[in-house]
């Protein structure tokens, strides 16, 4: 470290000055020793940096009227905030909804019951909820496959044994993997919602195909899921009213929560950054007065010669 | 100040022992107001604030 600093700044940096005066804090410069193509290099790749910056900040701020569907309206997550959790009983509901509506056509292959521990159930709770399912293991000691119930360390169980199946039962459409689908659709959670709550009779000049319905906010219009919720399709274990948008706001959550599970903690972390930050600067901008005081602080007197 | 410098920062053993000690004490003070702020501001919203339904 030493000697590389010594190769930038010959000695000057590790020599302690009672005082820097301008004409050394000039030479600590290390650009002063560049050439003037090095500089020119260095201009022209910061602005096209900043340049391509600008243009992708235009595009994704620019008005997006191609296309014919709805852009789903912003809703007031209270998971929205800088330092807003989830809320882990809407979260706990939205699997209920998942489990009891969705899980039907839809698989959601990269969430196991041991992830629900500590978010939405208790431990034994989870147990409890990955007993239900079967799953196929083996080979035995005889070397035989046999059924048993789910484990904690089971995947959520998927509907189809694979895509061709979905495909076959569904029309042809296949049923998006849900596991990250907040994060793989434009709007996220907004979108979720806006299409689970914004089925209508198609208009007049729309054609659908058969099995298909219409819902504005996808793409194109024709969906090949029907409307699956409707006001106490379900009920509830906590007595919330099931009414439909509840029901799409909760699955809305809980799919947020399974596209992002590191969403808590990410913000509980920033509150974190924030103070260590704060303090940093703190004591970094006590520094540089301390540094900088003997320098503004000094005195040029011009004392003339005698003769 | 001058006590602090004469008892930790002069020699470089002290001065490592009082820097890994504040180190930890600063990263215990950090983590618990934060998580203390995170509680206070989703308070209602977290697991732990609705565990005690299932249990």
């Amino acid at each position: 470290m030493a000697a590389t600093l010594r190769r930038f700044h010959g000695l000057r940096l590790l020599k302690s000055t009672p005082a820097l005066n301008l004409q050394q804090a000039k030479q600590l410069s290390s650009a002063g020793s560049w050439a003037s193509n090095n500089k020119k290099l260095i201009g022209a790749v910061g602005a096209i940096t900043g340049g391509v910056g600008a243009l992708l900040f235009a595009l994704e701020q620019s008005v997006q009227a191609s296309g014919s569907e709805v852009h789903s309206p912003a809703q007031p997550w209270n998971h929205k905030g800088l330092f807003s959790s989830l809320d882990h009983q809407s979260v706990r509901r939205g699997y209920e909804v998942y489990k009891q509506v969705c899980s039907a056509c839809h698989s959601m292959q990269y969430i196991a019951y041991r992830n629900l521990v500590g978010v939405t159930h208790t431990e034994a709770e989870a147990k409890a909820e990955a007993e239900q399912i079967t799953v196929k293991d083996g080979p035995d000691d005889s070397g035989n496959f046999f059924d048993r119930p789910g484990k904690l360390s089971d995947y959520f169980p998927s509907p189809y044994p694979n895509e061709e199946a979905a495909r076959a039962a569904n029309n042809g459409a296949y049923p998006p993997d849900l596991s990250y689908i907040v994060s793989a659709r434009k709007g996220g959670e907004d979108y979720i919602f806006s299409l689970l709550t914004g089925y209508h009779d198609a208009p007049a000049g729309v054609v659908l195909r058969d099995g298909q319905y219409f819902n504005p906010y996808f793409p194109g219009g024709a969906i090949s899921m029907a409307q699956v919720l409707y006001n106490e399709v379900i009920e509830y274990e906590d007595g919330t009213p099931p009414t439909q948008s509840q029901f799409a706001k909760d699955v809305a959550t809980f799919l947020k929560w399974t596209s992002e599970p590191e969403h808590d903690d990410r913000k509980r972390i920033l509150i974190k950054v924030f103070g260590i930050l704060g303090f940093l600067t703190v004591i970094s901008y006590y520094i540089k007065r301390h540094k900088w005081s003997s320098l503004k602080s000094r005195k040029i007197v011009f004392t003339p010669k005698e003769k | 100040m001058k006590v602090i410098y004469n008892t930790l920062f002069k020699r470089t053993s002290t001065y490592a022992v009082a820097i890994i000690a504040s180190t930890f004490f600063f990263e215990r003070a950090v983590d618990v107001s934060a998580n203390a702020i995170w509680e206070s501001i989703n308070k209602g919203k977290l697991w732990k604030d609705i565990k005690g339904k299932y249990e």
